[in-house]
């Protein structure tokens, strides 16, 4: 929101500067943005008089004498400019000056001859002729004969000025004008507001065929009318051009810019039509039919749905309500009778049809931040003072004003001096109070009790709403949020707090992975269906069966993620091509699994440990290491099953992860055809070693034991007793394992500590060394015992896998 | 018998000092000090000793023998001690080679951020709660005063993934929750993932916040500074101060803005607070009337105040990250600087 300095002043005696002004703001909580001096990048430009001009000769130049008062009455300058004479009062950038856009200007020779500066056209000032008339001329800038020589140009011109950008905050709707930011200034600086002249009168005509008519009275509370006739078109007078071009509007002509205007003073959009194009003198505010089409001032063609909120003459859409008049119905020069619109439309609507279109205005900006019916009636009667005060046109007394039938006071509600003061826990007097409420045109009356308040929120504060909180935040933001004293809970009840036993369980597992030397990622919850693609995920996988986000903000995130391990795939990548060529990566965060298609209800978030580890120094047994030590970190023992069917891994360096006979997740060596399809250099992926796994913490954390249960320590160590047998080359280690401890309770621990293939045990034959550890119970095991132990290992192992023992 | 001893204490001398060696040390006992060694040979000859002598020329003997047993023992200990300065000589390693080192990992930094803040609050008595992460628009917006047609809701860019069904776009919503679980006294820390359709340095779609929640009898605008004050010593340090500013937000009432005097500069202006000595780092307010009602409470009976941190913009604030990307790009190079 641009607010000039100068405009300010025309409604707030403001006796302080506009840095000043800028820090009340920002206390009061309207943060400025950007102050913007005008004229702040000018300097040293002065007005000089040109008191002799001859023409070089053989050159376009005049080579001038020019009065710059106290910088010097005798200046030599030349200039190109073809307007120049005697006498002319103009501006001049004197030696060592700065002009708009950093240009600096040096004496230094022209043609041949010392010039000591330069004259400015206006436009080098950063000018246009509504900002300063004649701005726009070809040459240089002819000021009037009364400006004294020597003046910084800024003061002359009117760029001494400043546009205070402030941001509003979106409650505050009333602060989106030039009246509404001069009402806070006048509260915050105590100071009275004047208000912009809105009296008018109306001549004796009357149109009685003209009506008005609101048919959607849901999207259009408020729709107000007046016919003028008469129309004078023409230029707007000079001070109002150069408030618009302070605000960065054009002027165009006398009627347009009162709509303008009024929309920049007072916040409220306003529209005109030309009467003499609305067919059977009517207008009518209702929904579009469905197709229905229009063409804005702007030339773009629409076509709507009855979501759309349309103003219609007697036969066909002449507006797009709150956005942008109809092509049809525009002000021309032509035009000698217009019908002024203020109105209030919903805002929601506004913003949906502006979103909907992608056709967002001025007019819109304001209706989807909230018009208050004040604001209308207001709009238009300062419309209808600026048509006589520029006088080009007559306001009849054709008057329309169709309400929904909103009250037209301002809210009331009883509050108490000590409700405002227990929020915010400091008392503030009463006088101060009644003071700040009264700045701001709140309507107070203090009871009898010295407590109780009957107060009437102005009209155009709709977002006053509850009372006391609302009141006591408009007390401490003009008393100063200074006096607040910070305190620590004093009357608060002492509470316990702290992470719950899952909450904490989660810290653990982030702790054992980086203690097994993996860095957490975190990375974002939403990728694209060609991350799973990149996985291999088959089209029918139940993962494909994902929340896809309805407006995603990239084509690269468009579904919430059914699994981490793509994320954590896309990190490696990224992190191989930045050359760091080994790592160890978890991240614990939430997958997405919808209840149905659409989701009617929230969809399950289930936490899963994804994990990745890369480099030449990784291997399967690096990575179930890792896997272990997690399990046994939380007390289980989490084994391994071959898992040959998940896509994204290698079919024979893959292993479900087992907890109590349970699949819990799922880690291995990245399948080579996933690999070799990875966005890398061709041939840096030939030796890629990446390991990828995920573990379902949700399954997992139900089956860690909730607590430590102390075990007897054992009175006799076990004994030990090392086995060479003789395999088959596909035989597993674990087969053998799992054989032999099931010949044996008393077999607690197995080691597999060499491997041998040789000649000897001929081809396709391994020999597998193994240290076997046997627990006594409650009494020493005697070599016979132990002995008796491995005859029936042996045995086992012969009858169920044909294995013998080494000879 | 004094001539032997004198020979043989002579010999002992001399042969001690050829001792260099355990071999050599052993062989020297069997020599003099064993059984059937040189010292015993002394003893056995007192039979030929007169009787009347031998309490004496005994006694010599003794004497002598304790010495050459003395003598084994100096001899003995200084061979050990020559032993192990050979070995350890040998066994001497460079310790200006590389270490070895089985690297351990780190945690992100916005969980350090995270846990930081949780371990701040838990201290003052706060559960931590975390909600969904995919929410509905009645928790997300509605029952936080943020109706349907509010303008509020401009304030942030939804992802929808059904009609009323969207990305949380503030762990706000978790005051819903907690409210509607539990009733006053509460005090409530609500961290969590949220997302918003918005991507920039300083902004990415997705990020995390952590809402705090008070509610209980006769909670004011002051209690929120003190908390906050506490809150932001304990991360920026203890010299540092809050500064509260006039701000809105749909479900609190008053709502400010809330600064930290500048931890770099100690409020005199620099580059990382702009040179205005104050950095913004959350936003707070007095729990809006319509949100307690909404939860069933009655706002004549109890108040409270609520609080958002931004966990990433604390974190870069901490760091010194300067691009919000970094955060959530996961390089080595950025992960591994930041060690606990």
């Amino acid at each position: 929101m641009k607010v000039p300095f100068s405009w300010l002043k025309q409604y707030v005696d403001i006796d302080v500067t506009a840095q000043e002004l800028e820090d009340k703001l920002f206390g009061c909580g309207f943060e400025v943005e950007e102050l913007i001096d005008l004229g702040g990048e000018i300097s040293k430009v002065v007005v000089g008089v040109v008191t002799e001009c001859v023409p070089q000769e053989g050159t376009h130049l005049h080579i001038c004498k020019v009065d710059c008062g106290e910088y010097g009455h005798d200046i030599q300058i030349s200039t190109g400019a073809p307007n120049v004479y005697a006498g002319m009062h103009t501006a001049a950038a004197l030696d060592g000056s700065t002009l708009p856009g950093g240009i600096k200007i040096k004496a230094k020779p022209l043609m041949g001859v010392e010039s000591n500066g330069m004259l400015c056209s206006g436009e080098e000032l950063g000018l246009n002729d509504d900002l300063y008339p004649g701005s726009e001329v070809y040459g240089l800038l002819d000021l009037p004969k009364d400006t004294v020589p020597g003046t910084p140009i800024q003061e002359v011109v009117g760029l001494d000025d400043y546009i205070f950008d402030i941001s509003i905050t979106a409650n505050r709707a009333d602060c989106q004008s030039v009246l509404g930011i001069a009402r806070e200034v006048s509260a915050v600086l105590n100071k009275p507001l004047k208000m912009p002249a809105t009296d008018y009168t109306t001549s004796d005509f009357t149109d009685p065929r003209l009506s008005i008519s609101v048919e959607a009275t849901d999207l259009c509370p408020r729709y107000i009318g007046h016919y003028v006739r008469n129309i004078t078109p023409g230029e707007s007078p000079r001070w109002m051009k150069r408030q618009l071009a302070l605000c960065g509007l054009r002027s165009i002509s006398n009627v347009v810019d009162i709509t303008n205007y009024v929309m920049l003073e007072i916040g409220q959009p306003m529209h005109a039509f030309d009467m003499d194009t609305l067919e059977s003198c009517q207008i009518l505010v209702r929904r579009a039919k469905d197709g229905e089409k229009i063409t804005t001032l702007d030339e773009k063609e629409f076509t709507l749905t009855p979501n759309n909120l349309v103003i219609c003459d007697g036969s066909k859409p002449v507006a797009l309500a709150g956005v942008m008049g109809g092509l049809n119905s525009e002000i021309k020069d032509t035009t000698t009778q217009l019908l002024f619109e203020s109105a209030k439309f919903a805002r929601d609507n506004i913003r949906k049809t502006a979103r909907g279109l992608g056709q967002n205005t001025d007019a819109s900006s304001h209706y989807e931040k909230g018009i208050s019916e004040y604001t209308t009636e207001l709009g238009m009667a300062r419309a209808l003072h600026l048509i006589q005060e520029l006088g080009c046109g007559e306001v009849t007394s054709t008057h329309f004003d169709c309400s929904a039938g909103a009250p037209r006071e301002g809210k009331h509600f009883t509050a108490r001096i000590s409700g405002i003061n227990a929020i915010l826990g400091i008392t503030v007097p009463t006088d101060a109070i009644l003071d700040i409420l009264n700045r701001l045109q709140f309507e107070v009356k203090l009871e009898a009790d010295g407590d109780t308040m009957q107060v009437v929120a102005p009209r155009w504060r709709e977002d006053i709403e509850v009372g006391e909180p609302d009141l006591a935040e408009e007390v401490i933001r003009e008393y100063g949020y200074d006096h607040i004293v910070p305190t620590f809970l004093k009357a608060a009840t002492v509470t316990s707090g702290g992470l719950t036993a899952e909450q904490r369980a989660q810290a653990k597992a982030k702790r054992t992975m980086c203690a097994q030397g993996f860095y957490e990622a975190e990375t974002l919850a939403f990728y694209a269906d060609a991350d799973l693609d990149m996985l291999h995920i088959a089209a029918d996988a139940p993962e494909r069966n994902v929340i896809r986000i309805l407006n995603p903000i990239s084509s690269h995130l468009t579904i919430m993620r059914p699994l981490l391990a793509p994320s954590l795939l896309n990190v490696v990548v990224d992190n191989l091509r930045k050359g760091n060529a080994e790592g160890r990566l978890f991240e614990l965060s939430n997958i997405y699994i919808p209840k149905q298609q659409p989701l009617t209800e929230l969809p399950e978030e289930r936490l899963h440990l994804g994990f990745a580890a890369w480099g030449k120094d990784e291997d399967f047994f690096a990575v179930k290491g890792a896997v272990e030590s997690f399990g046994t970190a939380f007390g289980v023992e989490l084994s391994v099953e071959r898992a040959t069917d998940v896509a994204w891994l290698h079919p024979g360096i893959a292993a479900y992860i087992l907890c109590k006979g349970e699949r819990v997740g799922v880690f291995g060596k990245l399948a080579n055809d996933v690999t070799s399809e990875l966005k890398l250099p061709k041939d840096s992926r030939a030796n890629l070693n990446i390991y990828l796994g995920e573990i379902d913490w949700v399954a997992f954390h139900a089956l860690v034991p909730a607590a430590v249960h102390y075990q007897p320590i054992p009175e006799f160590a076990p004994v030990q007793r090392d086995l060479a047998l003789v395999a088959p080359e596909s035989m597993e280690c674990g087969t053998l394992v799992t054989e032999m401890q099931r010949a044996c309770k008393q077999l607690t621990r197995v080691e597999l500590f060499d491997i041998y293939r040789g000649e000897k045990l001929g081809a396709d034959k391994k020999s597998m060394a193994f240290s076997l550890f046997f627990q006594p119970g409650d009494k020493a095991l005697t070599p016979d015992e132990v002995d008796r132990f491995v005859k029936k290992i042996l045995g086992n192992l012969k009858f169920k896998l044909g294995i013998e023992i080494r000879e | 018998m004094e001539e032997k001893i004198k020979e043989l204490r002579a010999a002992i001398e001399q042969a001690s000092a050829a001792v260099t060696d355990k071999a050599q040390l052993s062989d020297f006992w069997q020599k003099y000090l064993s059984k059937n060694g040189e010292v015993a040979g002394l003893t056995k000859s007192l039979r030929d000793v007169p009787k009347e002598d031998r309490p004496a020329v005994g006694k010599t003997i003794n004497e002598f023998k304790q010495w050459a047993e003395k003598e084994y023992q100096t001899l003995s200990e200084q061979v050990e001690k020559a032993a192990l300065a050979a070995r350890n000589a040998a066994e001497t390693v460079d310790i200006t080679m590389p270490a070895k080192i089985r690297p351990h990992g780190v945690l992100h930094p916005i969980t350090l951020v995270k846990n930081e803040i949780i371990d701040v609050f838990a201290g003052m008595g706060f559960e931590i709660y975390e909600g969904p992460e995919i929410e509905d628009d009645d928790h997300n917006f509605t029952r936080l005063n943020v109706p349907k047609n509010h303008p509020a809701r401009d304030m942030q860019d939804t992802f929808y993934v059904a009609d009323d069904i969207v990305l949380r776009t503030q762990t706000s919503g978790g005051q819903i929750r907690v409210m509607d679980m539990e009733k006053p006294p509460i005090k409530v820390l609500v961290p969590g993932r949220v997302f918003r359709s918005d991507s920039d340095a300083t902004h990415s779609p997705m990020f995390h916040q952590m809402e705090g929640l008070v509610v209980d009898k006769g909670i004011t605008l002051c209690d929120l500074q003190g908390m906050l004050d506490k809150f932001v010593q304990a991360l920026f340090g203890p010299e540092v101060k809050t500064r509260l500013r006039p701000s809105y937000f749909p479900f609190t009432e008053p709502s400010v803005e809330v600064d930290v005097s500048c931890f770099e500069c100690g409020g005199k202006g620099c580059p990382l607070c702009k040179h205005t000595g104050w950095i913004e780092v959350l936003g707070a307010g007095v729990v809006h009337h319509s949100v307690l009602e909404n939860c069933g409470i009655d706002p004549n009976v109890y108040s409270g105040f609520a609080f958002g941190i931004g966990i990433e913009r604390i974190a870069m604030l901490k760091y010194g990250i300067n691009n919000i990307g970094l955060m959530f790009e996961n390089d080595l190079r950025f992960l591994k600087q930041f060690e606990d």
